[in-house]
């Protein structure tokens, strides 16, 4: 019988680190230990718990990654809910991985590369992040701009500021919507902010948060001299299948699974607005 | 071409149903509709021109098994449930039908493969049946089909006392040598009489001359952001009985069962009509049903001739027209947007 791509593979949820007060970040490895599947940064994988539904999930760990995988997850609904009551050494089941990728072996190779994220949607450019630290001498100037509602909102805060703030190679500009004690950070919001720090027209841009954030942020963008063939961003619609078959992740001819979740801003541009 | 008397069908049909399933449109008493059964002795070939439901179920049925779950404390075992089809033959397949199916390989046998529909695909023999009395609501013509010869493993033509029958693929020589003492040589005289004939009719079908120019992909834009939409979709029910009668339409939806004993993962044919089709946890990008509407129509005469050389996900059966209880329809939507464009 060939291979079906619907059947999922079983995952060993090893370890679960609490990111903020309604996200959390599994890390999960196949029954042998190992990785499940290799993937490019930006693919996406679809967890289960059977008896209680299927989602996608973009893949947070980098590719360079060789141990494990990792997905960040916000409490929002059904399954994640459930997600969120795992223990370790609960297994789940996995697919994929799924859709193109963001192009860091082809377009962005060499580039100056900006990364905006607000909320959980640092999640997708994590790995990004990670994988473009892993191959830095690939890449120009790494910025990553990122905001969250409050300072424990700010998914992989403890990584952000272990790591990339203290990578020599990553400028990090963190801001968070409201004051509050024991920040003295930034406070505003993150197409403000953007439009404050005013980051090199020469850079391109990976783009990533709640709708109304992506809006305003690419609007600034704009203003500031960014043009859409500059910017990249990742969708996300209800999906079943995974693989362009189940019909309902379309927006215009295009499926976010197979023919995203990464598009350009002028490729969405000749989509209609349904998302 | 070869030919047998159409009294002798009950002899083909015993000889064939004595190796596989032979599946045929059958008249159903209680509904008044024909729909497929399995022959057995007694059965009786429908004179209706189609069946109420398409013949999509052959090969993507309504609800399929896809895998089970054995769930026992944290571990989880998968159990690959799937197994080989039976042979299996369908005769009677009307040229729209038979197109469908062209138009289902292109999402179920492109890249990656699904097993379940490629499965029944290879096991299944299409013997169709050429229209002799086309009725108002078909519009096959419309999408380049000829309803008076029809695809399909084997084509089949029953002209006066007799049956015509000529293969097109490997599998369809197969099977008429496998029923080949049953049959008698021919020439073509009497079907190309009976096309001559029914080719008249097709010309005063009243959806024959619907247009389709405006429906390509450049004008993807122009047709979704269309005023139309929304008186178009203003009675619609949103009940997706068009979805289901449609030989073309294949969104599914993939969800659990608990069984008591395990976990079934099924799937079952779902309908962008539906609320919650695209519903998410955060919200739903198709909110009324003007955007639902709108999504079954751009996506059979825009979106998927776009991915698909230009060939739409219509086949002009007319089952929707016969089955909305609004009377709204493809139809409609075609010359409303046609007349706008």
């Amino acid at each position: 019988m060939d291979l079906e791509t619907l059947i999922p593979k079983v995952g060993v949820v090893t370890d679960i680190r609490i990111d903020t007060p309604d996200v959390k970040t599994f890390r999960v490895v196949g029954l042998d230990g190992n990785k499940l599947f290799e993937h490019m940064p930006g693919q996406c994988a679809m967890l289960s718990i059977p008896g209680v539904g299927e989602a996608m999930f973009s893949i947070t760990s980098s590719p360079t990654n060789k141990e494990f995988m990792e997905f960040s997850i916000k409490k929002c609904g059904c399954l994640t809910s459930w997600l969120h009551m795992m223990e370790p050494g609960q297994q789940i089941t996995v697919r994929g991985p799924y859709g193109n990728a963001f192009p860091v072996e082809t377009a962005l190779k060499g580039k100056d590369l900006l990364f905006i994220a607000g909320g959980i949607g640092l999640a997708p450019l994590r790995s990004v992040i990670n994988y473009v630290r892993d191959k830095r001498d690939q890449y120009g100037d790494i910025q990553v701009i990122y905001g969250s509602r409050s300072k424990a909102d700010l998914v992989d805060y403890q990584e952000i500021i272990n790591e990339w703030m203290a990578d020599p190679g990553v400028e990090v500009n963190l801001t968070i919507d409201r004051e509050e004690e024991g920040w003295d950070g930034h406070v505003g919001f993150v197409p403000n902010f953007v439009k404050e720090l005013s980051p090199d027209l020469n850079k391109t841009v990976l783009l990533c948060g709640p709708p109304i954030m992506i809006k305003f942020t690419l609007a600034g963008l704009k203003e500031l001299g960014f043009t859409e063939t500059q910017v990249y961003t990742t969708m996300e619609l209800r999906m079943k299948c995974g693989v362009g078959k189940c019909g309902r992740c379309n927006i215009g001819d295009k499926y976010v699974c197979k023919d995203g979740p990464v598009f350009r801003f002028d490729e969405l541009d000749e989509l209609p607005n349904e998302y | 071409m070869f030919t047998l008397p159409v009294s002798k069908l009950n002899d083909l049909f015993a000889a064939v149903a004595s190796t596989r399933k032979l599946y045929l449109p059958v008249d159903d008493e209680a509904s008044g509709h024909a729909e497929y059964k399995v022959w057995h002795e007694g059965v009786t070939l429908s004179n209706a021109l189609n069946t109420a439901r398409s013949a999509k179920d052959f090969f993507f049925p309504q609800t399929e098994n896809l895998v089970d779950f054995k769930m026992e404390g944290k571990t989880i075992e998968v159990i690959d449930t799937r197994t080989e089809s039976e042979d299996f033959v369908v005769f009677g397949v009307r040229a729209c039908d038979a197109r469908s199916f062209d138009i289902l390989d292109r999402v179920f046998l492109a890249e990656p493969v699904d097993s379940y529909y490629k499965n029944r695909r290879e096991h299944g023999v299409i013997v169709t049946l050429a229209c002799t009395r086309p009725e108002e609501t078909c519009f096959c013509t419309v999408f380049g089909i000829d309803p008076t010869n029809p695809a399909g493993d084997v084509s089949g033509w029953i002209a006066g006392e007799n049956l015509y029958l000529s293969a097109n693929t490997e599998k369809g020589e197969a099977f008429l040598s496998s029923v080949s003492k049953l049959l008698a040589e021919s020439d073509d005289e009497a079907v190309k009489a009976q096309q001559a004939e029914v080719k008249e009719i097709l010309k005063k079908l009243p959806l024959g001359s619907l247009d389709l120019t405006p429906f390509k992909p450049e004008n993807l834009l122009k047709l979704f952001d269309s005023k139309r939409w929304k008186d178009l979709s203003e009675a619609c029910l949103g009940c997706g009985s068009c979805t289901f009668v449609c030989p073309t339409c294949q969104c599914y939806d993939i969800r659990d069962f608990d069984t008591g004993h395990g976990i079934k993962r099924y799937r079952c044919w779902d309908s962008c009509m539906y609320s919650d089709f695209t519903r998410m946890a955060h919200g739903n990008p198709r909110l009324t049903q003007v955007e639902r509407f709108r999504q079954r129509f751009m996506h059979k005469l825009v979106y998927y001739p776009s991915n698909n050389e230009g060939i739409y996900s219509c086949v002009g059966c007319g089952r929707c027209l016969a089955k909305c209880p609004i009377s709204m329809n493809i139809a409609k939507v075609i010359k409303a947007l046609g007349e706008e464009a």
